[in-house]
């Protein structure tokens, strides 16, 4: 079949991006039955790190960012969450299923505790982990990776019973079509405009390398490899401030790093929200205009932040 | 007979224990249970048919690898069952209870009532407050009902305000007098939440089909 709006020649360009180092190694890990697809920087008897993407990304978002951690002297573990990148779509989705899938990666990289950074989901997902098995994790980075909410006026309340009731029913008239779902094909650079509406900061050409990762290519175009059944927004009973109300006893040093400008992908935290929830002992460090895909808008100050933090 | 839904990857089994023309009545078991065989005496009676539903991992529908149990998924396999069935009033088991309950809420004009039961799984994990903990399983288990189900769906948070969004839902949007039947002795946090913010009492079974059975029907074309 020919597809007259695709040309080879000119997508070459974007296979490559200035700085991104390929993993040096790519393994499958199988949590309980699901395959994980795991990527790995540097040296293999260097100190493991594990490194976690957010939501609706993908380890190779981490192209750039990682090799600066592994030519550091560390061996930097990542992998892509079921349903994401070259990872098995998986038939449930859940918080505490990406826990037990990042333990499992965990594992099959070091029974030792470990260092640990998590993008957004990512560090979220840490955090909670952390709190759960403080014996696995010796230092903690969250790249706007820490939810907080402000509690809502009694005056948002009638609108957010409307709120809540449409995201129910949109949610569950989703799932009725979820087996029928698949994601919408397109030129490489159309799949990469689509995505600056979720990444509006990150340059078009990042977002092309990034489709050449994060897409495949059938016969009618690029793809997103993404879970089609997935989609942002979920619903369920999580509350931040479970989370917010235990970091004051936080087991292990943590460093939080902040953005200054929101994104529609970020928690919308202001480092102030959360100060006063952070033990004494926290780094905090703010980027200046600077969004909340911090590591990919800055990696070099971004790992030099980390590495500073875990020599001390 | 049963018949078979699609529920994104997991085929639902729905039972069908009574024929007769009129509203369905949903049966929703409880946590590691699974859809009775038989038409249940108590039911007998429904002026209409009577299903039962596996829930995703449970009885005859299809057990997923690798877990990942949330109670909005299995809100969705009922929801899968009401796309199927058109209006129908729901008995809840346990956790079936609770599905029910967040059912009501989610799609009120279908839902013509529920009755929530006793049963495994009624509690969840409490409403909030316990220690981080990740569910380790023991994939050994012999499954159905699938061990991650079990694990996950039994410590799970319920929060009190999250039960209550879905019962005021069900109030204040079915048209029902009483949308939401309390039959259970167990009141867990949520529940004792939905029966404050109701101002309902808890009843017996029998009480609470005979209201649901005098609603009328109106057959989905």
């Amino acid at each position: 079949m020919t597809v007259p709006s695709i040309n080879i020649g000119d997508e070459s360009r974007f296979f490559s991006y200035p700085n991104a180092r390929a993993p040096d190694r790519r393994r499958t890990v199988s949590s309980s039955g699901v395959n994980l697809a795991v990527y790995e920087w540097g040296d293999l008897t260097a100190t493991p790190l594990i490194l976690i993407h957010g939501a609706f990304d993908f380890a190779r978002t981490y192209d750039v960012f990682a090799p600066l951690l592994a030519d550091a002297g560390y061996r930097v573990v990542s992998w892509d969450h079921r349903g994401h990148g070259d990872s098995e779509h998986a038939a449930l989705y859940s918080w505490v299923a990406d826990e037990r899938d990042m333990l499992a990666v965990v594992d099959s990289t070091t029974r030792e505790p470990c260092l640990a950074v998590g993008h957004s989901k990512g560090g979220s997902m840490l955090a909670h982990a952390i709190q759960a098995l403080p014996h696995r994790f010796t230092r903690f980075v969250s790249i706007d990776g820490l939810p907080f909410r402000s509690p809502h006026s009694d005056a948002a309340k009638r609108e957010r019973k409307r709120v809540f009731r449409d995201e129910i029913n949109d949610w569950l008239d989703h799932r009725r079509t979820a087996s029928t779902l698949t994601r919408k094909p397109g030129t490489l650079e159309d799949l990469a405009k689509r995505r600056a509406r979720m990444n509006p900061r990150l340059s078009h050409e990042w977002l092309c390398y990034l489709v050449t990762l994060g897409a495949r290519k059938d016969d009618d175009g690029w793809r997103w490899k993404i879970d089609p059944s997935m989609r942002m927004g979920g619903i369920g009973p999580f509350r931040s401030r479970w989370m917010t109300d235990r970091l004051p006893g936080f087991p292990i040093p943590m460093l939080a790093i902040f953005g200054t400008i929101e994104e529609t992908m970020g928690w919308g935290v202001k480092p102030g929200d959360l100060a006063p929830y952070l033990p004494p002992s926290t780094h905090i460090e703010v980027m200046q205009d600077t969004g909340h895909f911090i590591h990919i808008e800055r990696p070099d100050q971004t790992a030099r932040l980390i590495l500073d933090f875990f020599k001390t | 007979m049963i018949q078979y839904l699609l529920h994104n990857r997991i085929w639902l089994a729905l039972h069908r224990l009574k024929q007769e023309p009129g509203r369905p009545l949903l049966l929703l078991h409880g946590l590691g249970e699974c859809s009775p065989s038989e038409l249940p005496p108590e039911y007998a009676d429904w002026p209409g048919p009577v299903y039962a539903l596996d829930f995703t991992g449970h009885g005859l529908s299809t057990v997923p690898q690798g877990g990942g149990y949330t109670c909005e998924l299995l809100m969705a396999d009922a929801d899968a069952a009401l796309a199927a069935l058109g209006e129908a009033t729901i008995v809840g088991r346990g956790l079936g209870a609770y599905i029910a309950l967040l059912l009501a809420g989610a799609r009120p004009a279908v839902v013509r009532g529920v009755i929530l039961r006793d049963g495994s799984g009624l509690a969840g994990g409490g409403a909030s407050g316990r220690s981080p903990y990740i569910p380790v399983i023991d994939t050994q288990q012999l499954a159905p009902p699938d061990p991650y189900a079990i694990a996950d769906l039994a410590t799970d948070a319920r929060p009190p305000s999250y039960s209550t969004s879905y019962a005021l839902l069900a109030e204040q949007e079915s048209g029902l007098v009483r949308p939401v039947m309390v039959c259970a002795r167990e009141h867990p946090e949520w529940l004792t939440a939905v029966i404050n913010a109701l101002g309902v009492e808890t009843v017996a079974v029998p009480e609470a089909l005979d209201e649901y059975r005098r609603l009328p029907y109106i057959a989905a074309e």
